[in-house]
């Protein structure tokens, strides 16, 4: 690789500089911000604060609502990833197999990654709408069977859709990056020796798809705790009743809305730990992954 | 019994035309190499025999059955392929035994079997390795392995020694054709190489630009090249062609300085008819001038160690010629060239198509 290496140090400092602000303003500013905030109890219209040590926590673990709100982040994470994964890798197999128009395929999946969330979550705010659209015509056959605004459950189904609506985009593009990289002498060697086309995925491709795979899991996983908040405040705004107060939306609603913001805060540092372990792991493990000559 | 039968075949893709009209049979348990330089079409026609490529013009026919629209697996055709295209995930007795596990035999028997097949192609210490972790050799015996296992009527080989090193090479040409010999499978060989041709093959297809030049015995194909495109092709160093003119007389070529070349009265050309005459190198032999030697210019020579390669010109026209003997012309010096009257290959000058080809005896006959 070509390096450019500067005689003066100012040179370099300067054109860092830009990229080194941005990073200081909007990453490690708030960051040590939310970090001291953590531990000192703050007034919600500002004027001193109080060092309050590890209580701030300790309140959040004690508080019931703080982990159904872990719990169904999880199941969101959790479900969301393994929807967007294997619809994605589902649809990266046909367009890898070039089946008619394939072409269109590629552009049309990859289109909804380059949509916002709140957009994707007003989307779907429509298509789940129970006073409109399919399901407006299946509570008029069976009245009140779809309902998210009043049923929990089908809250959590409905953010867990357009999360993984949003997320088979990427996945995609990763999963047909890595299935078009498999030699096509392999899969011709295997129909050779008279494996199908689905025998061929799964002896073949999915097991030379792993290292992509836990690449994936990793990042998808990261994302859904982090940027589900744009898909709940547009679509299910944490309700009815908490049922889809994630993580990341419980930090927005208890500092914002109900002023706590040691607590929030606190909430943040958890959330934070959380996905620098993730990230830790990705680096661990997803670098250093078998990789096949 | 797998005869293969080629009739009329023919590639598209989209409106290119890559290959067309190319017909032969390939007789049960005989050895065929399909020679030809890179973009000839070859390894297309060994791949649409397996059914990796739709076959767009006519038909081929493995064992009397048409298989233009069967899929590879019900085709009954193994493959070695270039890069040896083996399982990265899988040891090397998951990669010998794949075929048989997709088959469906019980393990037992499967396990029996990789054993016996690993044996004899000598890979039993390296059962439990992945692919990454053997040398070129040893995963082209994997190959071969994986190959043979199946019990094949049919043998594919699509350039499988060309990642090999000089010598492995030769050592994996004679295991190919030992394994042809015990299993007597019918072998089809894709290559570009001309020695791997000549040693291996029962016959010889030499293809060109998406059609067949020439099929025949190594021997055939050597001697009596059918056209100036195989004579060029096969035999190092290359044949030698001298552009001329058949005298009025009919019984020899008038070259553009003026020499003549004696034919043989098998040769029939029209008078005046323009021709290529074609001399193999090694059948030429250095000799003083005078007494019907074709007179030649000396060039410069090549150190061969058993020989010398002598470059020579008559007129403009390079002509090398392989001799035993090692002599110390100088540059510029004329030397004397003697020939065989048989030696002569005389070619028409438009079409390139050897003259004699149809006085040719029996044997030599396309079996197409």
């Amino acid at each position: 690789m070509r390096r450019a290496y500067f005689k003066t140090s100012w040179i370099a400092a300067l054109l860092l500089a830009p990229q080194l602000l941005i990073i200081f303003v909007f990453f490690y500013w708030p960051s040590a911000q939310a970090v001291y905030w953590a531990f000192t109890l703050e007034q919600p219209w500002g004027g001193g604060n109080t060092w309050v040590g590890f209580d701030n926590f300790r309140n959040i673990l004690s508080d019931p609502y703080y982990w159904s709100s872990v719990r169904v982040s999880l199941i969101y994470a959790v479900a969301a990833t393994a929807l967007a994964m294997g619809m994605s890798l589902i649809l990266a197999m046909f367009v890898d197999r070039q089946l008619a128009g394939y072409k269109a395929y590629r552009v049309a999946l990859i289109w909804p990654y380059a949509i916002a969330a709140p957009a994707v979550g007003l989307a779907f705010r429509f298509i789940f709408n129970p006073n409109a659209g399919i399901f407006s015509y299946v509570n008029t056959v069976i009245p009140g069977l779809w309902d998210p605004t009043q049923i929990g459950w089908q809250a959590v189904v409905t953010i867990i859709l357009a999360g993984a609506w949003k997320h088979v985009a990427y996945s995609f593009i990763f999963f047909l990056a890595a299935l078009q990289s498999i030699p096509r002498s392999l899969t011709e060697a295997a129909a050779m020796d008279g494996a199908r086309p689905l025998r061929r995925m799964v002896d073949l491709q999915l097991p030379l798809l792993t290292p992509t795979v836990f690449f994936l899991f990793v990042i998808n996983i990261t994302d859904s705790f982090t940027d589900s908040f744009g898909i709940v405040d547009t679509l299910t705004g944490g309700g009815p009743f908490r049922a889809t107060d994630l993580m990341v939306y419980k930090i927005y609603s208890d500092g914002f809305r109900g002023f706590d913001y040691s607590g929030a805060a606190a909430q943040s540092i958890i959330l934070m730990v959380l996905v620098m372990a993730l990230t830790f792991v990705q680096f661990r493990y997803v670098e250093r992954r078998v990789h096949y000559t | 019994m797998a005869e293969i039968a080629i009739r009329n075949a023919g590639k598209t893709y989209g409106k290119t035309r890559i290959m067309q009209d190319v017909s032969l049979v390939i007789n049960n348990g005989e050895f065929v190499v399909i020679l030809g330089p890179s973009g000839c079409g070859k390894s297309t026609l060994l791949r649409m025999i397996a059914g990796l490529e739709d076959i767009t013009d006519g038909e081929i026919a493995i064992g009397g059955q048409v298989v233009n629209r069967l899929e590879p697996r019900e085709r009954g055709c193994a493959m070695v392929f270039q890069n040896y295209a083996l399982y990265p995930h899988m040891t090397v007795a998951e990669n010998i035994g794949y075929a048989l596990k997709v088959a469906g035999m019980p393990k037992a028997d499967r396990l029996a079997k990789v054993a016996a097949t690993a044996q004899s192609v000598g890979l039993t210490e390296f059962l439990d390795r992945k692919p990454g972790q053997l040398s070129g050799g040893q995963r082209q015996r994997v190959a071969m392995a994986r190959a043979i296992i199946r019990e094949p009527k049919v043998f594919l080989f699509d350039e499988p020694l060309s990642n090999l090193d000089a010598k492995l090479r030769v050592q994996m040409r004679h295991e190919i054709r030992r394994i042809h010999n015990q299993i007597s499978a019918t072998s089809v060989f894709v290559t570009h190489d001309q020695h791997e041709g000549m040693t291996l093959a029962d016959r010889l297809v030499v293809m060109n630009k998406g059609t067949i030049e020439q099929i025949g015995t190594p021997e055939e194909v050597y001697d009596r090249p059918a056209s100036v495109y195989v004579a060029g092709f096969i035999g190092s160093p290359a044949m030698n062609f001298l552009p001329g003119r058949v005298t009025d007389s009919r019984s020899a070529v008038v070259l553009d300085d003026g020499q003549t070349i004696p034919l043989v009265s098998a040769i029939k050309p029209a008078a005046g008819q323009m021709v290529q005459i074609g001399l193999r190198p090694e059948k030429l032999t250095l000799a003083p001038l005078g007494g019907g030697a074709l007179a030649a210019r000396f060039e410069f020579a090549e150190e061969l160690g058993s020989g010398r390669l002598y470059h020579l010109k008559i007129e403009d026209v390079p002509v090398s010629v392989m001799a035993a003997e090692k002599h110390s012309f100088v540059e510029g010096q004329t030397i004397g060239l003697r020939f065989p009257n048989d030696a002569v290959h005389v070619f028409d000058g438009a079409s390139g198509l050897r003259l004699d080809l149809h006085h040719a005896p029996a044997a030599a006959l396309v079996s197409a």
